[in-house]
């Protein structure tokens, strides 16, 4: 009993001297991931003319339909957008809004970024429609907000392979994240040039596997086309024996 | 002259009748720029100012994680964002107990009423934090499946965008509503109420 409680009061010791892992928010912020997605924010070129050229692939890239635009035709005397139209209205709905990030990936000019701004409540929803008047950086400032974040190469541990028998796919690097398929064993044998045939139901073979270099992904696509092609033919060359 | 006929002759209720427990009218919103009115009271006014301090300092806050909105509100009770700073640690599971609902999560047509009963149960003074797009307007969920916007069954205090929230963001709205009820901002119009509707089990 003693023991115990001894046992127990030594470990509130041990952590007596250590920092708190709280993070006093209002007082203190928390670093954001240079990924981090949060309110949008429309940008502007260096000589002031807004990113926006109105051609609505945001609006069709909302999965939540949380973008609302009308657009309008660059005249002479209103010249907004270096294009031929510009963005009259742009209301995001961020109460609809899902901060996917679609937009900004959609976008053509990178007019549009999901920035580090997080502090959105309101007591009344339609405070959360943001118009196009809070949503365009100040005249003055042209800068890329996170496309520069998403520009740089994705962080070692968001790219490794899934834990399959190759590290590509289509002749991409391969993530779990992107193929959706984990150490699944799959009927069809996969030849690797320069190796030998790979057994699914051995694990050895498929750690192997795993450390595919990218020259070879190259090859093994180009050998996966040639045999679907044999296939093909020895398909047409069974139905003919028949 | 068929089935349906006779049993409406003879008085019968269908117990298959459409209930709507949902509002499907104009949600009403909270009139704006409604504060804590000016008097010249010392005794009652100083009191009341005492007690809003308090009651915002004690949130007690129902559970009601309906979707992933509640794995960011319990991270937010957990160590590192700790709610309980601003006294709102203790999470009800009796609506008898608690001030605050958190509606984390999409509400499904079926769950409306639950949702509508535990409000209903829990003692004045109350308010409600509506957590993500799914519970601030259906989100994604365009569908006659989820009620697009808990704000047609209950009234909202704050609503906290994001899919989900960070606990940053719910701490702010939960700030929000702290300031809300410090400057004695009333409630917003009740939606069933407002808009004439009854919901299964009611007694208005």
């Amino acid at each position: 009993m003693a023991m115990e409680m001894l046992k127990g009061l030594g470990t509130t010791l041990k952590e007596f001297g250590k920092k708190p892992t709280t993070v006093s928010y209002p007082e203190e912020k928390r670093e954001l991931p240079p990924r981090f997605r949060g309110r949008h924010v429309l940008h502007r070129y260096e000589n002031g003319l807004e990113r926006c050229i109105g051609c609505f692939l945001c609006a069709g890239a909302c999965p939540a339909d949380a973008i609302y635009i009308e657009a309008e035709e660059n005249s002479d005397d209103n010249h907004i957008s270096p294009g031929e139209r510009y963005a009259r209205i742009y209301d995001v709905n961020l109460l609809r809004c899902i901060f996917c990030g679609y937009c900004e990936q959609a976008c053509p000019t990178g007019a549009i970024t999901l920035e580090n701004i997080y502090e959105l409540a309101s007591t009344h929803p339609e405070d959360l429609v943001y118009h196009k008047e809070q949503l365009l950086e100040p005249v003055g400032s042209a800068t890329r907000g996170s496309l520069e974040a998403w520009a740089a190469p994705a962080p070692a541990e968001t790219t490794t392979p899934l834990p399959g028998r190759q590290g590509f796919f289509d002749g991409l690097p391969a993530t779990a994240a992107s193929v959706g398929q984990a150490d699944l064993p799959t009927e069809t044998e996969i030849l690797v040039p320069g190796s030998e045939t790979i057994n699914t139901s051995n694990p050895s073979d498929r750690a192997d596997a795993r450390t595919v270099e990218a020259a070879e992904a190259g090859d093994l696509r180009d050998a996966g086309d040639a045999g679907d092609a044999d296939d093909a033919g020895e398909m047409v060359d069974g139905q003919e024996e028949r | 002259m068929g089935v349906e006929d006779d049993i409406q002759n003879a008085g019968t209720p269908n117990p298959w009748a459409p209930v709507q427990y949902f509002s499907n009218t104009q949600t009403p919103r909270a009139p704006r720029g409604i504060e804590r009115p000016e008097g010249f009271g010392i005794v009652l006014t100083q009191m009341n100012k005492v007690l809003d301090w308090s009651r915002s300092n004690s949130l007690w806050p129902a559970t009601f994680g309906l979707a992933c909105c509640a794995i960011e509100m319990m991270s937010a009770s957990a160590s590192r964002w700790d709610i309980s700073r601003f006294g709102a640690e203790v999470f009800r599971a009796s609506p008898r107990q608690a001030d605050l609902m958190i509606v984390a999560g999409r509400l499904s047509v079926k769950m409306a009423p639950v949702l509508r009963r535990i409000y209903d149960q829990m003692p004045e003074p109350k308010w409600v934090l509506s957590m993500g797009a799914c519970a601030s307007c259906g989100g994604v969920f365009n569908n006659y499946a989820i009620v697009q916007g808990v704000d047609k069954v209950v009234p909202v205090d704050v609503y906290v965008p994001g899919c989900p929230p960070t606990p940053d963001m719910l701490l702010y709205g939960i700030n929000l509503l702290q300031e809300k009820i410090r400057k004695h901002v009333p409630n917003p119009p009740d939606p069933l109420k407002v808009s004439g509707q009854t919901y299964l089990g009611s007694e208005n």
